[in-house]
């Protein structure tokens, strides 16, 4: 039977809950330093312990799989996305699961049955972690999605002339993104002119200048004219030495300079303009 | 100096090696437009790894001639290596989806380039940019 290997430790346990649960939630509570309020702490732990016991009372044995742990995972689950999602360090979430090895040490003491126990709350502690990390990993995915969205804001410069300052590297999916930003701006604005500028992207290599020849004809498909500013010196020579070519696609050093030009293609003359408001 | 590696398995690798190889090129002293030229090739070769050669690993060292300091980058793969290097080299011509201007742009941009390529053991490129 699986659960002789445990002695009478579930029920000692059982007997003195509310005393192990008191030293359990003081174990946890002085690493966890007062981030968490002492009522939340109290029902996590006092659930967890009693889906716990439960378990090991109706033959849960050592393996974690085992149908009578379900809700004993499904807690730690809870309380791990928890931890990580609140950003607590993987030792501060393990720590939750650990201490109560010490809880019962101290509360009920360690006879037979103690080390079959301490096998679970091990799995149990190296569950937590796994499961933390999982969590970790989508806050992350989440983060460079988020990201991507932010690093690629398209603005408006002047009457019909929108910009698109592109900064760090362009891979597929990020340029998959500009693209649908620009034209949807375009349209959203009803601009006749785009500027690329390309000043904050540390090298254009064939995939990036692939990747804005691509946007290019896109925004020219819909009417839109397109000019490539921020082509720093080093920048123009690595394009020459790659042999890639942007035809009649009009580039310029600075963003000034492609503002200028964008403007006086839309039939404004920039001295009168001026004149007019002042300048 | 000890070469420094770099698995590449994905696109997150080639922007890896693009770093690696920065860093490299700023400890050698070399020129702002030298570095852009070396670190564009790198980009181009580790995008090849990975697309063609499905994966391998990049290692850049300092490196010194008689009197001038420069940067080698090695690219391994265990790919199915490249048929015609001639061909391959040949600007417009792409295997995939590219430009086709990768290779033969990456040997413009560097001062020595070497391809060794065998189908059994896939393909080493070695690239040494010179400070000037």
């Amino acid at each position: 039977m699986a659960a002789e290997i445990f002695g009478n430790v579930v029920e000692r346990c059982r007997a003195e809950e509310e005393s192990l649960l008191g030293r359990w939630r003081e174990i946890v509570a002085e690493s966890l330093r007062g981030r968490m309020t002492g009522a939340e702490l109290d029902k996590e732990l006092r659930d967890l312990l009693d889906a716990l016991l439960s378990a090991l009372a109706t033959g849960g044995g050592t393996d974690l799989n085992a149908e009578p742990y379900a809700e004993v995972r499904a807690l730690l689950v809870e309380l791990s996305r928890n931890r990580a999602h609140q950003g607590f360090s993987p030792r501060e979430t393990a720590v939750g699961v650990y201490a109560l090895k010490r809880a019962i040490r101290d509360t009920v003491g360690a006879e037979a049955g103690f080390a079959a126990l301490s096998d679970v709350i091990d799995e149990l502690g190296l569950l937590t972690f796994e499961i933390y990390t999982k969590a970790r990993e989508e806050v992350i995915t989440n983060q460079a999605e988020q990201l991507l969205e932010l690093a690629t804001p398209v603005v408006k410069l002047w009457h019909g002339v929108v910009a698109l300052p592109l900064v760090g590297t362009l891979d597929s999916a990020r340029a998959q993104v500009v693209m649908e930003k620009l034209l949807q701006t375009l349209v959203d604005t009803g601009s006749e002119h785009a500027i690329i500028d390309i000043t904050g992207v540390s090298a254009v290599d064939t995939q990036v200048a692939q990747h804005l020849l691509k946007t290019i004809v896109a925004a020219r498909l819909m009417g839109a004219d397109c000019i490539i500013s921020g082509i720093r010196p080093q920048i123009a020579q690595t394009i020459v030495a790659l042999g890639i070519e942007f035809g009649d696609i009009a580039t310029k050093a600075t963003l000034a300079d492609a503002l200028m030009l964008a403007i006086s293609r839309s039939g404004v003359d920039f001295g009168t303009e001026m004149a007019k408001r002042g300048l | 100096m000890t070469a420094q590696e770099q698995a590449i398995a994905g696109d997150a690798d080639v922007v890896r090696v693009r770093q690696l190889v920065r860093t490299v090129a700023v400890a050698a002293r070399l020129s702002l437009v030298d570095q852009t030229k070396l670190v564009t090739a790198a980009s181009e070769l580790a995008r090849n790894t990975l697309i063609h050669g499905g994966g391998g690993s990049a290692s850049v060292e300092q490196v010194t001639s008689a009197v001038k300091p420069g940067v080698r980058v090695v690219f391994r793969d265990k790919g199915p290596g490249i048929a015609d290097i001639a061909l391959a080299l040949t600007d417009g011509y792409t295997s995939g989806s590219g430009m086709g201007l990768g290779l033969g742009g990456a040997k413009r941009l560097v001062d020595q380039f070497d391809i060794v390529s065998d189908p059994a053991e896939g393909t080493t490129i070695t690239v040494v940019k010179w400070a000037r």
